[in-house]
């Protein structure tokens, strides 16, 4: 992974290559049989599209096949999804999956314009919601139905940032508190400024290869082991969905990856939701049945997703605190569930973490890319 | 040698908006506004208030201050502004004219964002420190544009500041002890030809611009001149909004009550190239024989200026001899609706 941030003198390539190499080092590979990439919208971004080719030739590994994926957020997860794919299908031995995104070329406007276009831009884009409006609604009907309230929102951005102070990679190094949350600019009501995820570069990256391979490159290190990988999707358009309060792609796709690892989520140790808002995060942790469905927000408060919770949600920080590289996010999840696995997480290590999923999101919950991950 | 100000003032326009009237229009949050950019209200000029007539009322005042300086020996004017009223003929013909300093004068209007101000006063100090000059008049002054809605609109002012540099050890009020710039091409904030109003990067304006060349410079400058923090009475920064000169300043280890005196925004506005300069003049209103003050600008593309100044005995002579710029901002104030506000700013398009 590169430093999330507003790395204004680091172009798209330089980031990714950054983070490829860094990830390739790591595994001691030198040369792969595919490489992924998950970028969302370089074309708006930064002008550039035809991302594979340009970027396996910044690595001067041009001929590999290469290949980028797009969901909207959900690219990133995406492209660790094609990366297992390969490999379990047997076309590929080894798999350089990366994600990437440069969100600071452009200003603010032209970089809500951007991630506006993952929403439906006929039905809803065109009438001017944007994703903070999005999810302010969703917000809305979930408080309105359940009684989640405002406090329980501003407390995940509370645990978020706690557990970002933690992590060196992290864009925003903040302690914050319920009232500065409450306090912040109201973006979209209820949803304040520090309800959401910032516009962030950076790009992460991770190989994938066969169990027998893994074993021996690893040596005496624990191998990580995708066990389960799910997806789905479900109308782009909120307005076309039966239930506001359900993210039901994050569900099925959940569901599906529940099933291929033969997994409950009892047995899920820590887990890394997509928390563009801090209303996802309630939603996706009552989606994959950690919690049941409107007591998300009541077990942010009372402590049971913190990182000593009885399941951490977010021990990176998340997409709120770690920051929001769109392309990149769904590929940093996983890092961050691997390095817990490996125990390698520093000082927001969770003890005896063994079994880990990561669960990344398109557009409002329009597409949803869900892995989980087992020590061996 | 000695070289120094010896006589300032400045000019702010009575008229003001509050930050609510504007963002009443736009349906913008106030309190969140005045909460993340610390600004309540800006000044706007008048009908009959732009950058030259500022810059005359200003540099009257300075004249008045400056212990009887013949306008005639003043060998330069330049005046350093983003919103000179002609894209093409000189503001400073006609403020050298009103003050009775032409026809033997150097004069040229100069533009660097935020930063033509010191500019001016950079340029007055080394043509008198080089002798081809006796005296040089450096003047800031901007009814500076932002666009409707944008956040802008919020801090855009109007003010102006004047300085007679000289030589005199008489006269001098304002030691200019030493200079330091720190320039680099940081496009963060600009306007092309025939567009009405600037463009900004966002953010992008904030760490890479503003922080990165105001720290360099002022630490540049406190190197140089082999001063800390501690040993100035005050310190003044470009005041885009009320927030970035109170950070800045606490960066560079300065107290609150270094920087309070020329922190002027909140009340003024970012008043552009005048606004480091319109706070060195508060500065200097209430300054004491002796104290030491740094000043540093910031201007968009991207430069810095920095200047030591020392405070002589004379300030105490000069300091009620003109109106004081605290009071040109806290006294006589008009209050505008956002419509009045919008037709002396120009924002209503006219039948032709």
């Amino acid at each position: 992974m590169t430093s999330f941030g507003e790395l204004w003198e680091t172009p798209l390539r330089s980031l990714w290559a950054e983070a490829a190499l860094a990830a390739l080092d790591d595994a001691g590979v030198d040369s792969v049989d595919l490489v992924t990439i998950g970028c969302m919208s370089s074309g708006l971004f930064t002008g550039q599209e035809h991302l594979a080719s340009l970027l396996v030739d910044e690595l001067g590994m041009a001929g590999v096949p290469a290949a980028r994926v797009e969901s909207a957020c959900a690219s990133g997860g995406l492209a660790v999804r094609a990366g297992f794919a390969e490999v379990a299908a047997g076309l590929s031995d080894t798999v350089l999956v990366t994600g990437v995104e440069k969100m600071t070329d452009v200003d603010g406007s032209d970089a809500t314009y951007a991630l506006g276009t993952a929403a439906d831009s006929e039905w809803e884009g065109f009438h001017g919601v944007t994703f903070p409006g999005l999810y302010a609604m969703l917000a809305r009907v979930h408080m309105q139905k359940y009684g989640t309230t405002r406090e329980q929102l501003a407390q995940v951005a509370v645990k978020n940032h706690a557990n970002g102070l933690l992590n060196p990679h992290a864009q925003y190094h903040l302690k914050i508190s319920v009232e500065d949350v409450v306090n912040s600019t109201l973006v979209a009501d209820p949803l304040c400024l520090f309800d959401c995820s910032p516009v962030t570069d950076g790009a992460a990256a991770l190989v994938l290869t066969t169990v027998e391979r893994a074993r021996e490159i690893a040596g005496d290190k624990p191998v990580v082991v995708i066990t389960g990988s799910g997806m789905a999707t479900d109308s782009v358009t909120l307005a076309n969905r039966a239930e506001l309060t359900e993210l039901g792609a994050v569900k099925l796709a959940g569901e599906r990856a529940y099933a291929m690892a033969g997994k409950q989520p009892e047995n899920i140790h820590i887990v890394e939701v997509h928390d563009c808002f801090t209303i996802a995060e309630i939603m996706a942790t009552e989606a994959l049945g950690f919690f049941d469905p409107g007591y998300g927000g009541s077990a942010v408060e009372k402590g049971l997703t913190s990182l000593q919770g009885k399941i951490p949600v977010n021990t990176s920080g998340g997409l709120k605190s770690k920051g929001h590289p769109v392309g990149a996010t769904g590929v940093a999840q996983v890092v961050e569930i691997a390095t817990q696995l490996w125990g390698e997480a520093g000082q927001r290590q969770v003890e005896g973490a063994r079994v880990g999923m990561a669960q990344n999101m398109g557009g409002s919950g329009g597409s949803s890319v869900v892995h989980i991950l087992e020590v061996v | 040698m000695t070289i120094g100000i010896v006589g300032y003032g400045a000019f702010i326009p009575r008229r003001r908006i509050k930050l609510e009237e504007i963002a009443k229009v736009w349906g913008a949050d106030a309190p969140s506004y005045k909460r993340g950019l610390r600004l309540f209200e800006k000044s706007v000029p008048g009908a009959d208030e732009d950058t030259v007539t500022m810059s005359v009322e200003a540099t009257r005042n300075a004249l008045m201050r400056s212990g009887g300086v013949d306008p005639a020996d003043i060998g330069a004017l330049y005046i350093g502004s983003e919103s000179h009223p002609y894209a093409v003929k000189p503001s400073g013909t006609i403020v050298a004219e009103a003050i009775g300093a032409v026809p033997a004068i150097h004069v040229a209007d100069l533009e660097f964002a935020c930063k033509a101000g010191t500019e001016s006063l950079f340029i007055a100090q080394a043509l008198v420190k080089a002798g081809e000059v006796k005296y040089a008049v450096g003047i800031a002054a901007d009814t500076s544009q932002g666009a409707p809605g944008d956040a802008l609109e919020y801090s855009a002012a109007a003010g102006a500041a004047a300085f007679i540099v000289g030589a005199d050890e008489d006269k001098i009020v304002a030691e200019i002890v030493d200079t330091y710039s720190w320039t680099t091409d940081t496009p963060d904030f600009w306007r092309r030809e025939y567009m009405h109003y600037p463009r900004h990067g966002s953010r992008f304006t904030g760490e890479p611009a503003y922080f990165r060349h105001t720290m360099n410079s002022a630490k540049g400058m406190m190197d140089k001149a082999g001063l800390e923090p501690k040993d100035f009475a005050y310190a003044i920064f470009h005041q885009p909004n009320g927030k970035f000169p109170m950070r800045v300043g606490k960066k560079l280890d300065f107290t609150n009550e270094q920087l309070e005196t020329g922190w002027l925004s909140p009340w003024l506005g970012n008043t552009y190239s005048g606004a480091s300069p319109i706070g060195l003049t508060a500065v200097l209103d209430i300054a004491s024989p002796g104290d030491l003050v740094l000043l540093t600008s910031f201007g968009s593309g991207a430069g810095s200026d920095s200047f030591v100044i020392r405070v002589t005995g004379r300030i105490s002579e000069v300091q009620n001899l003109a109106p004081k710029t605290r009071s040109q901002l806290d006294e006589n104030k008009i209050y505008l609706e956002y419509g009045a506000y919008a037709k002396l700013r120009g924002k209503i398009r006219m039948a032709e």
